[in-house]
């Protein structure tokens, strides 16, 4: 039996088949994976998980795969790093990093397309597609690659170099679009639109791509014994994966494997330059879409997020808070994750731990709280912005002279 | 003459995926009154909700999201491109 159920509308409950589709027929509101919660039940359990790959494939009965054909290059179940340094200098007891910037192509975008892309193949799929910032590109890229379907990449032509190189080598077809994410997102959604027969992860079999994230509190709750943390502070660009890493604790508790899912605190964290979902938090307004925006981090400069509205609900009912931080704190924040935990992050990163910082400042965040960052990709694929804030290394003669004229030693 | 491109989702309802209307000088809500005679009430209670486009609609006006417009009184002319798409965007 599936545990698959089929979809269901988050605004109107409309119920659909299990197919390629994002979109209610009724009220045109998003479309969410609905579980049959008793088959669940009846397939998963802590022992299997613990005996499971070392992938987000360890969870694979709380996903919303069907039979083991799974495109798997090793995604998740990364270390949750007791961030000690880390938590001492902002005067947190229980700080823990999960850190996404190992996974097969260097960031969180691995667990959501390997989600997707066996579910394409499960609809027999003749293509995979995606809009991007640069991470899923290279996420996509990879895992069509080793599913052997072609890829339509969008990317807007503004991202980072570390990002094509990757994600070229895959060889996809790529579509850079003179303009931004947004430009680059709709004209994949037209293109998605007119191919039913191809499978655009973050687009048409979103609702199936969305559940990958999940496994970020899966994992965080394994880690810490089958517990829950006080607190997540997690990206926001879409919205989507923090209501994904949120619904995930939920449906822990739900299968009882968790006490305590609906005490912990949501807080997000959103670059000023792009801050439309956490402006909307702090100020408790609506989440007005941003057209003209500019921002060191790229992975979360999305001017009209599409679950903006569900994160800014997740954040309040939970209890938690936003911050928008600048591209200025982004840099220390990177450099101090660095020079703390050993942990090299890109902007989005960077945007967390500032986000964390700023938190911790305003009292959001209290010091006694059991608190998680998602550390959502790496810093090797922004290294020409990083490298701005660094300090070139001054060339020395190879002579120890001129090493001890430098560092004074004898 | 405007053109208009309608998402899969609203094939049931308009059975068609692009349609092209004349109208002269108009605005985003004088096409939506036309296409609203057309393809009637449904096709009004999908789009709209208490007279506003409904959140999880874009509206297209040659590329440009008409929200970063001037909404519904964004003016339309004769050779524009209008899409109606879900909002589903990132990741």
């Amino acid at each position: 039996m599936s545990r698959v159920i089929g979809l269901k509308c988050r605004e109107c409950g409309a119920e659909y088949e299990a197919n390629i589709q994002n979109t209610c027929y009724e009220c045109f509101g998003p479309l969410e994976v609905h579980y049959d919660w008793d088959e669940v039940q009846n397939t998963v359990s802590k022992e299997k998980i613990a005996k499971g790959p070392s992938s987000i494939w360890r969870y694979a009965d709380l996903l919303p795969i069907d039979g083991t054909n799974y495109v798997d290059l090793g995604a998740g179940y990364n270390k949750l790093h007791h961030a000690k340094n880390l938590g001492k200098i902002l005067g947190l007891k229980e700080l823990y990093i999960l850190d996404e910037s190992v996974n097969p192509t260097n960031s969180f975008k691995d667990r959501v397309t390997s989600v997707a892309v066996s579910k394409a193949l499960e609809f027999g799929a003749t293509a995979i597609g995606c809009a991007s910032t640069g991470n899923l590109a290279s996420a996509v890229g990879a895992h069509a690659a080793k599913a052997g379907l072609p890829a339509y990449i969008f990317i807007p032509g503004s991202i980072e170099l570390g990002k094509i190189t990757q994600m070229l080598a895959y060889n996809p077809h790529v579509i850079a679009v003179d303009g931004t994410y947004d430009d680059a997102n709709r004209l994949a959604s037209e293109v998605a639109d007119m191919h039913p027969d191809w499978a655009f992860v973050n687009i048409t079999i979103r609702p199936y791509y969305t559940e990958g994230s999940k496994t970020l509190a899966f994992e965080t709750a394994e880690q810490f014994g089958w517990e829950t943390p006080d607190h997540i502070v997690a990206p926001l660009a879409s919205g989507a994966l923090l209501c994904a890493i949120s619904r995930g604790f939920n449906e822990l508790e739900q299968i009882g494997f968790v006490d305590d899912s609906k005490k912990i605190k949501v807080s997000g964290a959103q670059p000023l330059g792009c801050s439309p979902i956490s402006t909307a938090v702090i100020n408790d307004t609506e989440v007005v879409p941003v057209k003209n925006f500019k921002t060191i981090a790229h992975s979360l400069a999305i001017g009209n997020p599409a679950d903006g509205y569900y994160a800014k609900q997740v954040i309040q009912n939970s209890g938690g808070n936003a911050a928008s931080v600048t591209d200025e704190e982004i840099l220390d924040a990177i450099l101090l994750l660095a020079r703390t935990e050993g942990l090299f992050t890109e902007p989005a990163g960077g945007t967390t731990v500032a986000g964390l910082r700023r938190l911790v400042e305003n009292g959001d965040i209290d010091p006694d709280e059991r608190t998680v960052v998602y550390v959502t990709g790496n810093g090797l694929k922004a290294q020409e912005t990083i490298l701005k804030a660094l300090k070139q290394p001054e060339i020395i003669k190879p002579t120890y002279s001129e090493f001890t004229k430098k560092f004074g030693h004898n | 003459m405007v053109s208009i491109r309608f998402s899969s989702a609203l094939n049931n309802l308009t059975k068609t995926r692009a349609t092209t209307l004349e109208l002269g000088d108009t605005t985003i809500k004088g096409v939506f009154d036309e296409l609203i005679k057309q393809f009637g009430e449904e096709f009004e209670k999908r789009l709209f909700e208490n007279g506003e486009i409904r959140r999880f609609v874009n509206v297209y006006l040659n590329g440009e999201d008409v929200r970063h417009l001037s909404g519904l009184e964004s003016p339309v002319t004769d050779a524009d491109e209008i899409s109606i798409l879900p909002a589903v965007s990132g990741g």
